[in-house]
Formats: structure tokens, C-alpha cells, sequence
């Protein structure tokens, strides 16, 4: 809502040294947050002034255009000035910027030669001023103002009451009557303790016989009122304090008549519609649609309508969209001298929908559906009536139709410490009566502490006992509330896996990988460039409704795609080395029912609870690294050092091992990886293996579908099925102190046989007194043989109970070995 | 016999001045050392097996035995003295040559080091641990729930009615089909409406999170961003408890900062406000001052960080909760925002498009 002061000040009596900004503040906190002070021509100063022009010489250029050498008097005699407008007469008063004044734009005006001639000031088009748009010509100007004649030399800017601030209020949903100035100007009123003349006040709905026949047919009209104007003059035009404050407001000056229903709307907020009343054919009915009707709107778009829509209609069929916008065929025109004027009100939530669903939001239907005083119309109608005949000289018939009733508010029941109560401040119930009393509630209050309430027409949202809380703490100011930190019950601290992420996450990070968010939303191509096969988990996409690009309708199913799109915005900025990773939600298709929308006035039952919680796709929480370039670059200390999959390894194993989780591997085949270098990662539980995720060098196929760099490394996880089998706690066993005894052992093995195995047959051999296993050598070569590789490990054997000699350390030794012959066909190296 | 007329003749070893002049020599020769070397060799000469006064010790078993006690006594006396000086030689001399091994053994310790990569958590994951854990200080738990969530959970519960406007395609990101009613929930308040119908009160919770909107990509503006909210439900909870729980986050996070309430309209609370926290980097001296430009809050004094009320009893009651025993209060402010201007962070678009300079900028600093 935007509030010219000048208006505001008109109707409310503001003490002269209130200022704009002090208004301003005030009406902030009562929730009327003015988001901007705007200044109406600041941005022209120095001499603009009224001038005529005396006499001018039409003088045809060489570039095609013809100039007037004008002398122009501003009360100081004649001065020369070009103009290269040609809508003006000798004798004409304009607008005339002189040497030293400043035109929006930081246009400086100064006398400068032009067209062969000294121009000494400028003759102003609207446009120039910053008044309007219109560059069609200058700007002439009437020979009075308002009453007043002009005269040379007078401040054009002043003159024209160009000059005004206007208060930018972000008018919060429920908070319809301020859709208006005189809402504005009531609350304004209040918060400073002001009498508030209401230019509105309901007026008597009698009507009289003979007014334009009107017929109800649907309930979501309650009211319906026509006055008629005959013999307005259509070319009467719009006076500048109408059009100024039009403007100021935001909306454009049209014509007369339409001109006076903006105005009324603006000042009561009740919208109003003209009709060209010749073109009106019988009874005027106010009905819902019905199936398949047409109409075309003043904007001259043939729409549809929808049985929930609610019509203005007369014999002809559809003549407006109610409260949203009138049609084509009764819209005033330029030689319309007989009016109809409709002051109606319309249900909100009817209004708001039609303009939803024909897209067409105006000033009108932003009214009506944040709900319109339902007993204006009546006093708007007369108001704009009397503007028609006083500016356009028209004549306002006696007969009018008042159709309809003005619904009685709902009352409500209160107790009166209730506000003390919810906001927490000492609050008396003389206080809130006042108050109450001050925002036109009526107030009953009655002897055991409880107070009856009925708001005035135009607080539609004080419904409910919080309601009226809120309008007292608005009134009496918020700053009255005394701050009090809650004594809360026992907190548990973060969930187990809460925690479990957090320290996932913290270990990761310290471990050397930078954590990122990427917008999750994916494409098919992408999917594809993963080479996911049709019936992956990766490939039961979650389709948006309304996606943002079209290009990437889905919800991500891995955070992959994501991370790459990080990369290679990184690479592109010349970072090439990158360990990069997030942890986010990945959403799965489960085929998963509707959703339910329960009533709200009661709790759900336990089947509607399960389903509005339940009936969701699966979306777990993932952790993903993508690795590039040199997991440390080459210093003084070492040389390159190339990320490889062993980083990806390690970023799971970091995150595994701060759950206290150890992985166990496997090799496979799985997309988007290279099928020689993916590590499955697993745990071992009661219940067997659990999957966890993949590790390893992305596939090169997939790594240039990607414009990634070569032999880029990824690893994804399942975090919150990792914290599902993450240990609670663990067991500590005790430590003995006796002696490591340590001994090597070297086998030679087949060249590919994983080495898992033959430490995992050592381990299963060497019994209990292994306390430590090490891989500490792989060589392959002339000694190892063809085809055979040489294993080095480095074991460690301690018994809880005493010193181990080491000849028993070799008895479990050889088992060990004897083991890994056995399961993998190790042979001990000579 | 040679060795007994040698002994008779030559000078005694046991003269008191001979001992003497032999623990002189001893001292000096101590004193000259210069080096553990040398004095190595010294200790050899004047106290070792076969130095004059180990001799001298030695001869004192062939005294009568009235003699010995005194020649003890002397021989005593000078071998002590001069294994004290050596001992004492031997530390300066040990100091000194351990300060020329460590000055010889000097690294320039201003060489860049490496030992592996700096990894960093995302600005966004550390603020909201450590808002998170200024609740949990308080008693307070940390709920969350899924960012795909059922339209019930994110609009109607929440009073906000099939008409709403938040409720359209142009500023909700709905699930295909709509009509199954799920969607990207909008605000974290779905977690808050979760909580309710799985707890009952007294309820203490904030809950961290993505949120999403059918919002323009620009600076300003992102369709996903982090809220944080917090909820409380139980029996005598006022505006003032809400009040007093924001005035306490705003100091735990910034310092001695007030915190301001404008009244507001949002339908799941009621009375409602929005929140702006004092600027806690010029606490409002930038205001109307030409020589002091804020850019943290843009030199209006106030940064405004969020909005909150008192639940809507309607709120309550769609979650079951007896509206006549209980209220509550809830808040909630943008994550990213709140590194905005924490930060002076300039563009909200590289929270999210991944540039590692982003994540890393605050390496040291944040956390």
C-alpha cells in the first residue's frame, strides 16, 4: 500500500512538526511496516517555474526536424528558449526549467547554444519532471489550478503539488481495512491518540424505488448497491490532486470516471466498477458461472470461466468478472455520458481464487480478497457519485438499489487478563477495554472477568480470543513485554544420531575434504551419464510438478551429479585439486500412497497421522566425496602426491571410523565407477553383510560425460543406514600388560588373489594371541615368481596372562601360515 | 727391593704438600679443559686408576695403622675436591656443547608445512551446530524430519488454509502429481507439527534445515536455502518467554545485542512479530551518521533476522493439544541469511554453487 502523505495528513489532523519519519516508525509498530519513505519530486530542484510562451518562429533543421524559437516570459520579460515540441499555441502556459535547475536524472539545465540560437532554460514535457510518462508534447498547463489562476514565475513543482513523500506499508494478509487510506489514517489516528473522522461512516441502506434492477442470485454476494450518473461529461478531464495521488499510489490516471472509482477505492478500499449504463441491457444478476461460458475482459482476453467463478451478468449474458475486472462490452468509453455505479461485496475467498486461476491480480481483487468493509459500498458509491457530478458535471439520480444485507459480526467471548496472560506483561482490563474500545470493538463486559466482543465491519480478522491478544499488544506496543528465558525441562542433548553425523562430518572435514550444498535437483541426462542401469535405486526418480528449469525436473537420487557440477566449476576457476564432499538427502520413489489432508479442528486419528507422516518417498540422508588433482601438491617436503581411490577409501573409513564402524571390501562392478577400481563398502553384522556404499576412480566414460579431470575418484555412502548399524557403545578388553612379540611372515600368493583374504586366513590362523597384523611389502618379481606375488606382513602376538616365549609366538605363527596355505594356497616365501 | 727404596726415595706420596700441588694440578688441568673430550682424558689423569692420587689412596694400605686414619683423611679430602670440580666441569661443559649440538640443529620453522589437506565444514553445517548448541545448553532438543514432506504437515496444520497464496505452484515446489499432496516443505515448521503429534508437551525443540521455495536465482534469493526454528509448547508460556529465549540466542551468538519485536502477521502464530536483532557490529551509531557507514545493517541499527509469535491455539488444537492447559511459541530465521550478514557475505549464490574458496574463507575465523 502506498500512502501519500499529503492525503494522509488531509485526513487525519497529523500536529504539523510529526514527521514523515516519525509517522512512520509509529505506524511500524503497530505492525504497519512502512519498508520505504519514497520522495515525489525531490529529484527536480532550482528554478522550474510557469511561463508563457509570447510568440515562436517555426525554423526547419537540415536533419528533417523543424524547431520553435520561442520567447517565453517567466515575469521577467521575454527570454529566448528552442523547443522541439509543436503542441503548444502562443499565449500557452507551460512549464519552464531555467539556467541552474536540476531535472530528475541529474539532467543541469544552463543556457547553451542550440539550433543556431542561445536557448536559455528548457520548456518541460511531463516525462522531464518525473511526473508521468507521456513525452507526446509539453506540457501545457490550464489557465487555473484547482481554483487558482497560475501565475509567471510561480513554482511549477508546487503549483502542479508535485511534491509529496509517500510511505511504502507492506500490508500483512491479515490486515485487509489497511488497504486503504482511510484504514491507514484510522490506525494512524490511534497510534498517536487521535480523533479519527470516519469519511465512510456507514450510512443508512434504505434504498429507493427505481434505482437499476439488481438480482442476487449467488451467496457469495452479500451486498450489492447501483447508484446512476447520467450526463457526465466524457470530456471532463481529471483534476491534478486526483491524479497526482493516483499516481503517487501507483496507478495510472485513465479517464474522468474511472479516475474518481481508483480514487474512492484508494481512500475507502472499496472497489468500485463503472458501467457504461446505455450499454447495459436489463436486470443486473449477480450469479455463479456456468459450465463453458465465455467472457472477454477489458483487457481484451477471451477467458473461460469456471462454475466457481462468481459473475456480474445482464440480459446479454457475462458483463464482469465480479471483483476482479469488468467486460469489454459495458466498459466505459470515450463518449459515455450515463454511468452505473456497482459498490458490491464479494466473498474473499471466491474473489481471491478467480484471480488466482485467471492469473489477473488487481487492485480490486487484491481488496476483496483480503476482505472488503462489507458495510461500505454504500457511502464509497456516493462519495464517487459526488466527485462525478461536482468534477464532470453529471447529475445523480435520485432512485437506488441497495441489494442485499450487511452480514452481523461474529462475537467472541474473552477473558480479560487473557492479554496480560499470552503476551507476559502487566496488562489491566481497563487497559484492554480501552484499547478494545479505541479499534471500535464493541465491548460488553460482564461481572465474572470475561468480556464480549464484536469487531467493527472492517476487522474481519478479529475472530478468535488470540485475535483480539494480538490487536491489544499492537496498541499498547510489544516493547510492554517482559523477557523471560523458559525454564526447560531435562534435555537429552543431540540424539545418537545426531551426534553420530556431526562427528562424521567433523572428522571428514578434518581429515582434508571442504564440505559443499548443491541444489538438488537432477535430469535424466544426467542419470544417464552415471550409465545407471534401468532398475538402479539411482533410477526411481521423485518428479516436481512445477520444476524450476525444465531441464532438471527430478529430485536428486545421488549426490553425485552435484558434486561434479561443483568440480568442474572449480576446475574452471583453475582449483584443480579438490576433495570435495556433502552430506544431504537423495529422494527415492517408493510408490508411496497420497498424501491425506485431514480436518484441522481436532487432532488426526492415528491411521491419518501414519499416513500424512508415512506416505513419503525415501530420502535418505547420503555422504559423498568427489576427488580431483593432487591430494597434495608437490612441495618441499614431499612430491606430488596424485588423489587416487585410495582417498576415496579413506574418506569412508574416516567416516566409518568416527561411528565406530569398521568397512569391510569387495570388489565390483558398479556405475559410475571404474569396474577394475570400486571398492563395495560393508560392514559385518549379526545379521550379515550390510552394503553401505561404493568407493573408488570414477569410470573414464562417465569422468568425460562429466568433464571431469582423468582419473577423478568418488565415494557415496548411506549415512543414516551407517548410523543405523553403528555401535551404541562397544566393549574396552582388558589391556595386558606383558610383551608384543613380534613376528614377520612373507607368503607368496596368486598375483590377484585380494589380499583381504590372506590376511583375513592369517588372522582366522594365528588364533588368540593376535594382537596386531600389518601388510608391510608387496613385491612381484623374478623371486616371486610368474603370475605370484610376495606378501609381507608384520605380526604382533601378546597374551593376556604372561610373557610369550617365542617359540610359542612361532607355534601360532606357523598356524597362521599353515591357514593361509590352506584357504588361499599361500606358500611361506623361502 | 726396587719399588720399597724407589718409595723411600723419591718424594711421599702421601706429603701433604705433594698432595696438594697434585690436587692443584688437577684444577687447573679441569679448569683448561675445553671440551667433554678433553676433560675426558683430564678425569683419567688426575683421578683415574693409575693417577698419582689413586696411587697415593692405594699406599695408604701400607701405612701403619695409626697413619692411615690422616692420610685417609687427606686423600680423602683432595679426591673429592677434585671429583667435585670435574663433576661440575662436566655439566658446564655438557650445556655448552648441547646448546652448540641444538644451534647447529636450527630449522626455519616459518617453512609452509603440508601434512595433508585442509578440509573445512560448510558455513551453513557450522552455524547451525553452533545455534543448535546454544538450545541444547538450555534443555532444549534438536528435532528433525524430511525435507519431502505431505502438504497437511506443511500448510493445513499450520493454519494455513487451502487459499493461502504461499500455497500456489508459483511459490511452492510441489511433488508430480500434486494432487497426492506432498511437496518440498516451504519453512521447517512441518518438523514442529511432527514433534507435536508424536510428544506430548511440555515441548522444548529447535529443528535445523533445508527448506525450499519456488523463488527466483539471484544474489539475494535462493530456491534452497537453511532455516532454523525453534518450538516451545507448555503450561504458562507468554510472548515474554519468547522474548527472553531470543534476547538469550542473540547473546550467545553476538554479544550484548538487544533484540526488537514489530508486530507481524503469519498464520501459524498469533500474536506474531518479526525480530530484528541490534546490529552488533555499529549497535545503531551508524544511524543518520555520514561518517559512519554500517554494512552489516546497511546503517539502520537493526538487522532483521526473523519471525516468531505465539502458536495459533488453532495450531495447537490440530495437533490435539488442550488449548486451555497449554501455549507456546515458535521462531524462525534463515540460516544463510544470518551468515550474511554474520560474514558480510555478498552473494547468496555461491553458498550453494561450490567454489571450495567459498567453505574455505572462513577457515580459522568461524569456527
Amino acid at each position: 500500500m502506498r500512502v501519500p502523505m499529503s492525503w494522509l495528513r488531509e485526513l487525519v489532523a497529523l500536529p504539523s512538526d510529526l514527521t514523515t519519519k516519525q509517522i512512520a516508525d509509529a505506524l511500524t509498530r503497530v505492525g504497519l511496516q512502512v519498508e520505504r519513505i519514497e520522495s515525489i519530486g525531490a529529484d527536480v530542484s532550482g528554478p522550474v517555474v510557469v511561463g508563457r510562451v509570447l510568440e515562436f518562429i517555426e525554423e526547419p533543421q537540415k536533419n528533417g526536424k523543424t524547431i520553435r524559437w520561442c520567447q517565453v516570459d517567466v515575469g521577467e520579460g521575454p527570454r529566448g528558449i528552442v523547443c522541439g515540441a509543436r503542441n503548444f499555441e502562443a499565449g500557452d502556459a507551460v512549464v519552464v526549467a531555467l539556467p541552474g535547475s536540476v531535472l530528475p536524472g541529474g539532467f543541469e539545465i544552463s543556457a547553451r547554444r542550440t539550433y543556431g540560437h542561445i536557448s536559455d532554460g528548457m520548456i518541460c514535457a511531463v516525462d522531464e519532471l518525473g511526473l508521468g510518462e507521456d513525452h507526446s508534447g509539453i506540457m501545457v498547463l490550464p489557465e487555473e489550478i484547482d481554483g487558482k489562476p497560475v501565475s509567471l514565475g510561480a513554482d511549477a513543482m508546487e503549483l502542479l503539488q508535485a511534491r509529496d513523500e509517500v510511505l511504502e506499508i507492506d500490508v500483512t494478509p491479515d490486515s485487509g481495512h489497511c488497504l486503504s487510506m482511510r484504514g491507514i489514517a484510522r490506525e494512524t489516528a490511534q497510534a498517536f491518540g487521535l480523533d479519527f473522522s470516519d469519511p465512510y461512516a456507514a450510512v443508512g441502506l434504505e434504498e429507493t424505488a427505481g434505482g437499476y434492477p439488481i438480482r442476487l442470485d449467488s451467496p457469495n454476494c452479500s451486498l450489492f448497491t447501483a447508484l446512476t450518473i447520467t450526463a457526465v461529461d466524457p470530456k471532463a478531464s481529471t483534476p491534478l490532486w486526483i491524479s497526482h495521488r493516483l499516481s503517487a499510489a501507483g496507478m495510472r490516471s485513465i479517464s474522468l470516471s474511472v479516475d474518481i472509482t481508483n480514487y474512492v477505492m484508494l481512500e475507502s478500499g472499496q472497489p468500485l466498477h463503472a458501467y457504461d449504463a446505455d450499454a447495459l441491457q436489463g436486470t443486473i444478476v449477480v450469479r455463479q458461472a456456468h459450465e463453458g461460458e465465455h467472457l472477454v475482459t477489458l483487457d481484451d482476453v477471451d477467458r473461460e470461466l469456471s462454475v466457481e467463478d462468481l459473475l456480474i451478468t445482464d440480459d446479454s449474458g457475462p458483463i464482469g468478472l465480479a471483483g476482479v475486472m469488468g467486460g469489454q462490452t459495458t466498459e466505459l468509453t470515450a463518449t459515455t455520458r450515463n454511468i452505473v455505479l456497482e459498490a458490491a461485496h464479494f466473498d474473499a475467498v471466491t474473489i481471491g481464487r478467480t484471480f488466482r486461476r485467471h492469473k489477473l491480480p488487481s487492485e480490486a481483487s487484491a481488496r476483496f480478497a483480503r476482505g472488503v468493509d462489507p458495510a461500505l459500498s454504500l457511502a464509497a458509491a456516493r462519495k464517487a457519485a459526488c466527485l462525478m457530478v461536482e468534477l464532470g458535471g453529471g447529475h445523480l439520480e435520485d432512485a437506488f438499489t441497495v441489494t442485499g444485507s450487511v452480514p452481523a459480526m461474529p462475537s467472541q467471548r474473552m477473558r480479560a487478563d487473557l492479554p496480560a496472560k499470552i503476551l507476559g506483561a502487566e496488562i489491566s482490563s481497563k487497559q484492554v477495554v480501552e484499547v478494545l474500545k479505541a479499534s471500535c470493538v464493541q465491548v460488553s463486559e460482564e461481572s465474572d472477568g470475561w468480556l464480549d466482543l464484536v469487531p467493527p465491519t472492517w476487522r474481519a480478522d478479529l475472530v478468535d480470543p488470540y485475535d483480539y491478544v494480538e490487536e491489544i499488544g499492537r496498541k499498547l506496543g510489544l516493547e510492554l513485554i517482559t523477557p523471560q528465558v523458559p525454564r526447560a525441562t531435562a534435555g537429552r542433548g543431540l540424539s545418537f544420531s545426531q551426534r553420530s553425523r556431526r562427528e562424521a562430518l567433523t572428522a571428514i572435514a578434518e581429515a582434508g575434504f571442504v564440505e559443499l550444498i548443491t541444489l538438488p535437483f537432477i535430469s535424466n541426462d544426467e542419470l544417464d551419464k552415471l550409465g545407471l542401469a534401468s532398475d538402479d535405486q539411482r533410477r526411481a526418480v521423485v518428479r516436481l510438478a512445477n520444476p524450476l528449469a525444465d531441464t532438471q525436473p527430478y529430485l536428486r537420487t545421488t549426490l553425485l551429479p552435484g558434486l561434479f557440477s561443483a568440480v568442474v566449476r572449480n576446475t574452471s576457476r583453475s582449483q584443480d585439486d579438490l576433495a570435495l564432499f556433502e552430506c544431504g538427502s537423495v529422494f527415492w520413489a517408493n510408490g508411496s500412497a497420497p498424501a491425506p489432508i485431514p480436518d484441522v479442528s481436532r487432532r488426526p486419528s492415528d491411521q491419518e497421522i501414519e499416513a500424512v507422516t508415512g506416505n513419503l518417498p525415501d530420502q535418505p540422508r547420503m555422504l559423498a566425496a568427489v576427488l580431483t588433482g593432487n591430494w597434495l601438491p608437490a612441495s618441499w617436503q614431499h612430491p606430488a602426491l596424485k588423489a587416487d581411490w585410495t582417498h576415496a577409501v579413506y574418506f569412508a573409513e574416516t567416516a566409518s571410523a568416527a561411528l565406530g564402524l569398521r568397512l569391510v571390501r569387495r570388489a565390483v562392478a558398479n556405475a559410475p565407477w571404474h569396474p577394475g577400481r570400486c571398492a563395495e563398502l560393508g560392514v559385518q553384522t549379526a545379521d550379515g553383510l550390510v552394503v553401505l556404499g561404493h568407493a573408488g576412480e570414477l569410470h573414464p566414460t562417465v569422468v568425460k560425460a562429466f568433464g571431469l579431470p582423468e582419473r577423478a575418484c568418488a565415494v557415496e555412502l548411506n549415512l543414516d543406514a551407517m548410523i543405523t548399524v553403528a555401535p551404541r557403545g562397544g566393549e574396552i578388553a582388558p589391556l595386558s600388560s606383558y610383551p608384543l612379540t613380534k613376528q614377520d611372515v612373507a607368503l607368496i600368493v596368486d598375483a590377484d588373489l585380494p589380499v583381504e583374504q590372506v590376511r583375513q586366513a592369517l588372522i582366522d590362523g594365528a588364533g588368540e594371541l593376535l594382537e596386531s597384523i600389518r601388510l608391510f611389502d608387496i613385491y612381484t618379481g623374478e623371486q616371486a615368481g610368474e603370475g605370484k606375488k610376495s606378501l609381507a606382513f608384520a605380526m604382533g602376538f601378546r597374551a593376556p596372562d604372561r610373557t610369550l616365549t617365542e617359540a610359542e609366538a612361532g607355534v601360532a605363527r606357523e598356524a597362521a601360515v599353515a591357514k593361509a596355505g590352506e584357504v588361499c594356497g599361500a606358500v611361506q616365501r623361502a | 727391593m726396587t719399588t720399597s727404596k724407589s718409595a723411600e726415595q723419591g718424594p711421599n706420596p702421601l706429603d701433604v704438600s705433594q698432595v696438594m700441588s697434585r690436587v692443584d694440578a688437577a684444577l687447573t688441568a679441569i679448569a683448561m679443559a675445553v671440551s667433554t673430550a678433553e676433560l675426558k682424558q683430564v678425569r683419567n689423569d688426575h683421578a683415574g686408576d693409575k693417577s698419582p692420587l689413586a696411587l697415593a689412596n692405594r699406599a695408604i694400605g701400607k701405612l701403619e695403622p695409626g697413619q692411615r686414619k690422616h692420610a685417609g683423611q687427606l686423600i680423602g679430602q683432595a679426591r673429592a675436591s677434585v671429583n667435585a670440580a670435574l663433576a661440575a666441569r662436566q655439566g658446564e661443559l655438557n650445556a655448552a656443547e648441547l646448546e652448540t649440538a641444538l644451534q647447529a640443529e636450527r630449522v626455519d620453522v616459518t617453512l609452509p608445512i603440508e601434512m595433508h589437506p585442509v578440509g573445512v565444514l560448510h558455513p551453513i553445517t557450522a552455524l547451525i551446530d553452533d545455534m543448535c548448541d546454544v538450545f541444547i545448553a538450555m534443555g532444549w532438543e534438536v528435532a528433525e524430519g524430511p525435507e519431502l514432506e505431505s502438504e497437511w504437515l506443511n500448510f493445513d496444520s499450520l493454519n494455513i488454509g487451502p487459499d493461502h497464496p504461499a500455497r500456489g505452484l508459483s511459490d511452492t515446489l510441489f511433488i508430480e502429481p500434486a494432487s497426492d499432496h506432498k511437496l518440498l516443505r516451504t519453512q521447517t515448521s512441518p518438523v514442529q507439527m511432527r514433534t507435536m503429534l508424536s510428544h506430548e508437551p511440555p515441548v522444548y525443540i529447535v529443528s535445523p534445515g533445508k527448506v525450499y521455495r519456488a523463488d527466483e536465482y539471484d544474489a539475494t534469493h535462493l530456491p534452497v536455502f537453511h532455516q532454523l526454528e525453534g518450538l516451545v509448547v507448555d503450561k504458562g508460556i507468554t510472548m515474554g518467554h519468547l522474548k527472553g529465549t531470543l534476547d538469550h540466542l542473540a547473546h550467545a551468538m553476538f554479544g550484548e545485542v538487544r533484540t526488537r519485536l514489530r508486530p507481524h502477521y503469519f498464520p501459524f502464530t498469533e500474536p506474531s512479530a518479526e525480530m530484528d536483532l541490534e546490529c552488533f557490529v555499529c549497535h545503531g551509531e551508524s544511524i543518520d551518521n555520514p561518517d559512519l557507514d554500517c554494512r552489516t545493517c546497511k546503517s539502520e541499527g537493526w538487522i532483521e533476522w526473523g519471525g516468531c509469535g505465539v502458536v495459533n491455539p488453532r495450531v495447537l488444537a490440530a495437533a490435539g493439544i488442550d488449548t486451555d492447559v497449554y501455549s507456546g511459541f515458535a521462531f524462525g530465521m534463515g540460516v544463510d541469511r544470518t551468515v550474511m550478514f554474520r560474514n558480510n557475505a555478498s552473494d547468496l549464490r555461491d553458498f550453494v554453487e561450490g567454489d571450495i574458496r567459498f567453505p574455505r574463507s572462513l577457515q580459522g575465523g568461524a569456527r
